[in-house]
């Protein structure tokens, strides 16, 4: 307020005590709660110095036009009126109107994914379901939306496959067997979803291992340790099915792995053992074919030789014969230490008793039996 | 002065229109049932289970009441879990079992549950109660094997009938009752159940070796044969040239090494020419 401290009177007529007492009131009231409003330039504003009295009355005209507009008071002079205050409400009303328009933008669009559908309710109520998308709502309170993943394959693991906890189960031979498998599962239908079941995690899981236990507890131990593990899980998902859909579940089980099924790790050996046995047994089955192979091998070959020959001896069988025995002896002779003998019983003439040692072990029966078959043959 | 209290009136009267509002508007989620009670009285149900109407039209939603003067009890309405604790039972043939069962019920009668329990909670407890007591009686009846077998089907659904006339009774509806595991307890039975596994086991492999065993035998057999058959068919066309043949055969492989010593009589045939002498022949 400089431009009234430095006149001799305020616009209003004030004394000039008045004025100063006044001046740092009104410009507390209009310094504070007026200057946010639209037409936050307020007198303050306005430069020091002495000013035309002409200019100053136009100023106080339009000021007082302001207030008017401003008020429903009217521009009284009254520079310290406390429902100056007030007037700042109008202020107010248009925040709260520009929050209010905020809040409404803000809480009436949403965005859906492309995985996920929106579940609308009004207060609570279902309205209906929305796409993937950009999408108006009525604003919060009275719209809300559950967004709901419906393409989300969600997967429960029951047991587990390390570690020392066991899901044994029981199977139609009254044998243990430890399993382990995970289920898969998607929203097939949000309202039902959401609506019908107070746990739908824990709901999967129990149902997954109701279905499980009952088909394990048909199958026999081999059966669901072996082949018969994809039909299993099959049986499984459909039983899961039949039964999350008699609860309106709006699941669906998109399937159930088996990614263990053994025995229960206290007979784990004995089942190793068995699986020896059969590589053992596998192993002796290859081993006597290896045997059958040689066998029949040599045979064959030993008979083509001697076919062979045969078919020439035939041809000459004296020539062939004499030839074949000279030319054994000569190959047999020509390696070993040879004694001729002219008459009987000059067992003295033999100088070593090593040597008679070595001739007692084998080589008289092979003298003998080419001795035999020479004489065999010459007594042809 | 009048203008300085325009605005407390009003928010004086927007105050009381709020808390009369409050009083007497509420929502309804489509998950929920809500018993109205005027003074103590039931006075309606809204959004009461109906299995037909489908959602949005059972009577969800911004819903009033009578304020101060009627009150609510919200009821849920979604099928809700019973899971029993984990008992043992005693078969017919002395075998104990350990038993997980679980239950899945609704509530559809919100004012009789209201009536006769009070709260969820002892409903939950009630029926899990009466399911327990059920099922050991029932189990009970059985042998091992049919807890094991396809007919439990027929049994469990024997008790859900049984259990479900009772939850009638609390305004209650058992949708399904399964075992989730019947298993052998820990300790002596599950460790003599093993060991009849193992027993089995050891009975299995002994007889996949004997087998092996068998099997390789007989190849070797049939091996053998079919040598001699072969053999036969060949050797058998000069058996004595065959001797002779397999003669020479066994000198070459027999005298191999240098410390034979070979005693021969001048009259050996390979020497008879030594002397110029004829053969016999």
């Amino acid at each position: 307020m400089p431009v009234h401290n430095n006149n001799d009177g305020g616009p209003w007529g004030d004394t000039p005590e008045d004025t100063a007492n006044d001046s740092p009131a009104r410009g507390g009231a209009e310094s504070g709660p007026r200057n946010p409003n639209p037409w936050g330039e307020a007198p303050p504003r306005r430069a020091p110095g002495p000013r035309p009295t002409g200019t100053r009355d136009i100023d106080d005209l339009l000021r007082r036009g302001q207030e008017k507009l401003r008020t429903s008071f009217g521009g009284d002079g009254n520079g310290d009126n406390p429902v100056g205050d007030f007037f700042g409400g109008n202020a107010w009303l248009w925040a709260l109107g520009a929050i209010i328009a905020v809040w409404v933008v803000a809480t009436s669009f949403y965005r859906v994914d492309a995985q996920e559908r929106g579940v609308v309710l009004r207060f609570g109520r279902f309205v209906g379901v929305t796409d993937p998308g950009l999408q108006f709502k009525a604003p919060w309170p009275v719209d809300t939306v559950i967004l709901s993943k419906v393409e989300q394959i969600n997967s429960v693991d029951i047991g587990a496959t390390e570690g020392s906890a066991e899901n044994l189960m029981v199977t139609g031979d009254q044998n243990i067997i430890n399993l382990a498998y995970a289920v898969r599962w998607k929203i097939k239908n949000p309202e039902l979803f959401l609506f019908e079941l107070a746990e739908p995690e824990q709901t999967v899981r129990e149902v997954g291992e109701s279905a499980m236990r009952a088909e394990i507890s048909k199958a026999t131990l081999n059966d669901a340790i072996g082949p018969q593990r994809a039909q299993i899980a099959e049986l499984v998902r459909e039983r899961m099915q039949e039964i999350l859909d008699s609860y309106r579940s709006g699941i669906e089980v998109r399937g159930v792995d088996i990614k263990q099924a053994d025995p229960p790790a206290a007979v784990d050996d004995a089942f190793k053992d068995v699986s020896a046995a059969q590589q053992d047994a596998q192993q002796y089955l290859n081993q006597s074919r290896a045997y059958a192979q040689q066998l029949l091998a040599s045979a064959q070959g030993a008979a083509a030789a001697f076919e062979a020959v045969y078919a020439q001896y035939k041809l000459a069988p004296e020539v062939t014969r004499k030839r074949m025995y000279f030319e054994t002896m000569e190959s047999v002779l020509s390696k070993v230490d040879k004694t001729v003998v002219e008459t009987g019983g000059v067992q003295t003439y033999l100088p070593l008793p090593e040597v008679r040692r070595r001739a007692a072990s084998a080589e008289p029966s092979a003298v003998d039996a080419a001795s035999n078959s020479a004489s065999g043959k010459s007594g042809q | 002065m009048s203008l300085f209290r325009n605005p407390i009136v009003w928010a004086i009267g927007a105050f009381t229109l709020i808390v009369v509002a409050m009083g007497t508007l509420y929502t309804v989620h489509e998950t929920q049932q809500v018993v109205v009670l005027r003074l103590g009285k039931p006075e309606r149900i809204v959004n009461a289970y109906d299995p037909k109407a489908p959602f949005g039209t059972s009577g969800a939603g911004l819903v009033a009441k009578v304020p101060f003067i009627e009150n609510t009890i919200f009821v849920d309405k979604r099928v809700l879990n019973l899971d029993m604790e984990q008992q043992t039972v005693l078969t017919t043939d002395q075998l104990r079992l350990v038993v997980d069962a679980f239950a899945r019920f609704r509530i559809t009668d919100p004012l009789r549950m209201v009536q006769t329990v009070g709260t969820e909670q002892n409903l939950n407890d009630a029926l899990r109660r009466i399911l327990a007591s059920k099922m050991r009686n029932e189990l009970g009846k059985q042998p091992f094997a049919a807890l094991l077998s396809p007919e439990r089907t027929a049994m469990m659904d024997d008790i859900q009938t049984t259990v479900n006339r009772q939850a009638k009774q609390y305004g209650a509806e058992i949708i399904d009752v399964r075992i989730k595991r019947a298993d052998l307890p820990s300790g002596a039975p599950l460790e003599s159940a093993f060991l009849r596994m193992r027993s089995a086991r050891q009975q299995e492999a002994a007889t996949i070796r004997a087998q092996g065993l068998k099997q390789a035998q007989l190849v070797r057999a049939d091996a053998d044969a079919q040598a001699a058959s072969t053999y036969a068919g060949s050797f058998g066309k000069d058996p004595q040239f065959y001797a002779f043949y397999r003669a020479m055969q066994a000198y070459r492989t027999t005298f191999t090494d240098q410390s034979s010593t070979v005693v021969m009589s001048p009259n050996n045939e390979f020497l008879r020419e030594f002397e110029g002498r004829q053969t016999n022949r």
